[in-house]
């Protein structure tokens, strides 16, 4: 999956933020909708469509979207 | 010991007893003067479990449940039984979307499927004694409250609940009681890696139980002993949450 693809399958994981808040630098965290529901969302969205497993506390410990994605491509 | 709620004399079957409840479930039943089989997927782990068991003439029996021919072999090799816990369980967790086959035929295997198939067995072949005592560890999630991502977990839970109720109707009159415990959150292993999954903040979410604290293993194993025991003759198909009073608010 390249980066473009990884913001947009981010996004997705979104109800409420409008797709185009996301690029590689969005802070993700700030986000108003970032919460247990979104969090959630993205770990699942990892491991059904890039068969990776990652935990609420790697999600902490990034910040940006492009960081998770090489954190990710590193695992 | 204890009267009424003494298991002295009993010879039990508890199942996932290599983690978890099942392994405190099993360790209690022995302080209370039971007679074990104990059953685990993890031959070393059961063997842990086996060591730490008050009194003599325990056994451990390997085996996956969620294999059906395993369990038909194992029920094989029981003695007479007057009461089961069965504990063996997973959790899931993960979004209604992302849903696969795989997995929920899987969790569907251990939950439920291995808990009915083992009924049956144990009933076509009398493994059971009159009267005997059936308890099964399902849990609040499906059948008193659910959490976001619990979908495919709660689903299983409620099917085993359900099933319960039925099989307690259909086996009273062969003098088999069957019942369910409902836990909270209970503090295992299993639930500090499914809530790093979730990174809650755990001193938050204590403070929505009444009773201000997450469960021990030992909580729901009290409850099980009283259902195995014979001060819980006359109760059958009932529920018996276990969650520090979490879905009363």
């Amino acid at each position: 999956m390249t980066l473009d693809q990884f913001v947009q399958q981010f996004a997705e994981q979104f109800d409420e933020t409008p797709a185009n808040q996301f690029t590689p630098s969005t802070d993700y965290k700030s986000l108003e909708e970032w919460g247990s529901l979104t969090t959630l969302g993205v770990i699942t969205m990892v491991d059904a469509e890039m068969g990776k497993r990652i935990t609420g506390s790697n999600l902490l410990a990034c910040t940006t979207i492009e960081e998770l994605y090489s954190f990710i491509q590193r695992i | 010991m204890n009267g009424r709620f003494s298991l002295e004399g009993k010879t039990l079957l508890v199942t996932g007893a290599s983690s978890g409840i099942g392994r405190c479930v099993a360790v209690e039943c022995a302080k209370m003067g039971a007679k074990l089989v104990i059953n685990g997927r993890n031959q070393e782990r059961l063997s842990q479990t086996l060591s730490m068991l008050e009194g003599v003439g325990h056994q451990d029996i390997a085996a996956d449940l969620s294999d059906h021919e395993a369990v038909s072999a194992m029920v094989e090799q029981l003695p007479q039984l007057d009461g089961v816990s069965h504990n063996a369980g997973v959790t899931s967790i993960g979004m209604i979307k992302f849903i696969k086959v795989d997995d929920w035929q899987a969790l569907s295997q251990t939950n439920v499927f291995s808990a009915i198939w083992l009924t049956r067995c144990l009933v076509a072949k009398k493994k059971l004694n009159k009267p005997a005592s059936v308890v099964f560890t399902s849990s609040i999630s499906g059948n008193d409250s659910v959490r976001h991502g619990e979908a495919l977990y709660a689903a299983t839970k409620s099917a085993l609940s359900g099933f319960a109720k039925a099989a307690a109707l259909d086996l009273a009159p062969q003098g088999i009681r069957v019942n369910c415990v409902h836990p909270g959150m209970i503090e295992t292993e299993l639930f500090h890696s499914s809530q790093d999954a979730l990174t809650q903040d755990l001193d938050e979410m204590k403070k929505l139980f009444p009773l201000k604290r997450f469960g021990k293993p030992e909580d729901v194993a009290d409850g099980i002993i009283y259902l195995l025991s014979d001060a819980s003759s006359w109760v059958t198909g009932t529920e018996l949450k276990i969650d520090g009073g979490y879905t009363l608010v």
